[in-house]
């Protein structure tokens, strides 16, 4: 059970960093980004093309850091990856939803166009890439590392949830401390009055999606390191991330934070009790629950 | 001398206009009231000088400078800030947080003011690390007229600031104003409050119906018959 617990709280970390991408997006563009798995995908497959492609093109040596299953390849593929996928982000921003905020669409407008626009990434990564599993390094065997209380965990798993906290970490101060970060807090507390204020939203707007898409990116790719390389695994992660975000309340970043650990352990602690196939289903059943008796989540206001 | 000109102005939403032919102009370091019932246009004309809303028609000019149609986050750099009705705080932000956004354009170090700023409302000092949401209606108005004010501007534009006040606190904000408007800040209030609202003002205005109807010193129009029986309560 408390080797299940540890599991959770690795996938929990990964689904945290695509709910954190959600709900600031929510919160300041007020939208249901159905396409935010995919960036997470997006962010996994493009590390993959770096790693095996671009890097082993350059000549960046193969090699793995000791007991981890990466390299340099890799350390150098994760922020590029972040960046491209912030950029994928911003574009389709700026190519759509820019347009159909000019012409005040409603929700469902939106909603549609990102399920649109997820169907438009996943297909083209299945045509470049094919819809089989994939590795970032195929055939290497992973020991796992036994620590009390007989938990048995993979050296990879511990780097996994030292990036997670580094990049929510990093975010807090850029929310807090910064001014950029401040102006989106108050954007998203109240867009007229940001603007009242001198604020540039158009701005805000680009950051919010290039840091969404950024962090997303880092989940896929964590992902991919952790288990394994899919063309839908991003539309898998999608219930998931909707739960965790309506559990930590909509447009609330702490609140994602921990409703994806809620969400990541609830899921694979039910394998201890239910088949594994069954973990999409947990987390959707949570999410029902949640909607059903507190729909504005467990920081939202009465 | 007159800082901001407002001249037949013509606004609307789609198809109506709800301000029709509207002037009203503010010289430096004034109290322009503008009162008139309700579904006036009072707020729309505010709405449209801060850029809002487009006029279809008219002229508005800052030291005649054109600022009409110009989008909020270019008006308020030309010095003019705007508090709204409602809605006029980041409620999820700390009081030191609203005033830090209210100075977000300024690139110099606005320690002073934000010093300033508390001296003239101390009680915001006290709170400056509590979330604007959790305030008094009150301290809220005195956060968001805070938060205008950090830029300095030339021009403040007030939305019923006494709207949705206790009675015994619809003072305390008049004096407050009045003590914002003897720092050299002009401006121009939209009141329900009629009569405390032209009390304090160096120059009124009726509006009815989107257009004007009467304006003179606020004195004279508070000794008017006509203002004090429609709008004055008698």
């Amino acid at each position: 059970m408390a080797e299940l617990i540890v599991y959770g709280i690795v996938l929990g970390g990964i689904i945290a960093l695509g709910a954190i991408g959600l709900s600031l997006v929510y919160g300041i563009i007020g939208f249901a980004n159905f396409a935010h798995g995919e960036f997470m995908t997006a962010g996994a497959y493009l590390a993959l093309f770096m790693v095996t492609g671009v890097f082993s093109w350059i000549g960046i040596p193969d090699n793995t850091f000791g007991i981890l299953s990466f390299g340099w390849r890799m350390v150098f593929a994760f922020p590029f990856s972040m960046a491209g996928v912030a950029f994928l982000a911003i574009f389709f921003d700026r190519v759509l939803y820019r347009k159909l905020r000019a012409k005040n669409s409603g929700p469902v407008m939106f909603a549609m166009s990102s399920l649109g626009t997820s169907f438009i990434i996943r297909m083209i990564i299945i045509i470049v890439w094919g819809s089989d599993y994939l590795f970032y390094r195929p055939g290497l065997m992973r020991p796992a590392l036994e620590v009390p209380l007989g938990i048995k965990i993979r050296p990879d798993q511990i780097v996994i949830l030292f990036i997670v906290f580094l990049l929510v970490g990093l975010l807090h101060v850029f929310l807090q401390d910064t001014k950029m970060g401040k102006a989106m807090r108050a954007t998203a507390d109240n867009m007229e009055l940001a603007l009242i204020s001198g604020i540039n939203t158009e701005r805000i707007i680009i950051w919010t999606w290039g840091i969404g898409g950024a962090l997303a990116a880092a989940g896929g790719i964590l992902y991919g390191i952790d288990v394994q390389l899919h063309a839908r695994m991003g539309w898998h992660f999608l219930i998931p991330l909707f739960a965790a975000t309506i559990l930590g309340s909509i447009g609330n970043i702490y609140g994602a934070l921990v409703g994806g650990f809620a969400i990541g352990i609830a899921q694979q602690v039910s394998t201890a009790f239910l088949l594994p196939t069954y973990k999409l289903a947990v987390a959707f059943v949570i999410m029902i629950l949640i909607l059903l008796i507190r729909p504005q989540g467990i920081f939202g206001k009465g | 001398m007159i800082l901001l000109k407002i001249e037949d102005v013509t606004v609307g939403y789609t198809e109506i206009d709800i301000l029709h032919n509207v002037t009203v102009t503010v010289r430096s370091g004034e109290i322009v009231s503008v009162i008139g019932p309700n579904g006036a246009g009072k707020s729309t004309l505010l709405k449209t000088v801060f850029g809002i809303l487009k006029p279809r028609n008219g002229n508005i000019t800052l030291k005649e400078k054109h600022i009409t149609g110009l989008r909020p986050d270019r008006i308020v750099r030309k010095g003019i800030s705007y508090v709204p009705q409602v809605e006029n705080v980041f409620s999820s932000m700390t009081i030191q947080e609203n005033l830090e956004m209210g100075a977000f354009i300024r690139r110099d170090d606005y320690s002073q003011r934000l010093e300033e700023v508390f001296d003239l409302f101390p009680v915001l000092r006290e709170r400056k690390k509590q979330k604007a949401g959790h305030l008094s209606g009150g301290q809220r108005q005195m956060v968001a007229m805070g938060r205008a004010l950090m830029l300095d501007p030339q021009v403040l534009l007030l939305d019923e600031p006494s709207a949705g006040l206790a009675p015994v606190l619809v003072s305390g904000i008049f004096e407050k104003i009045r003590e914002v408007n003897a720092t050299g800040v002009a401006m121009i209030i939209v009141e329900q409050n009629a009569k405390e609202a032209l009390k304090m003002a160096h120059h009124g205005y009726v509006l009815a119906m989107g257009r004007n109807v009467l304006d003179d010193t606020g004195e004279a129009l508070l000794a008017n018959d006509e203002v004090g029986r429609l709008y004055l309560g008698g």
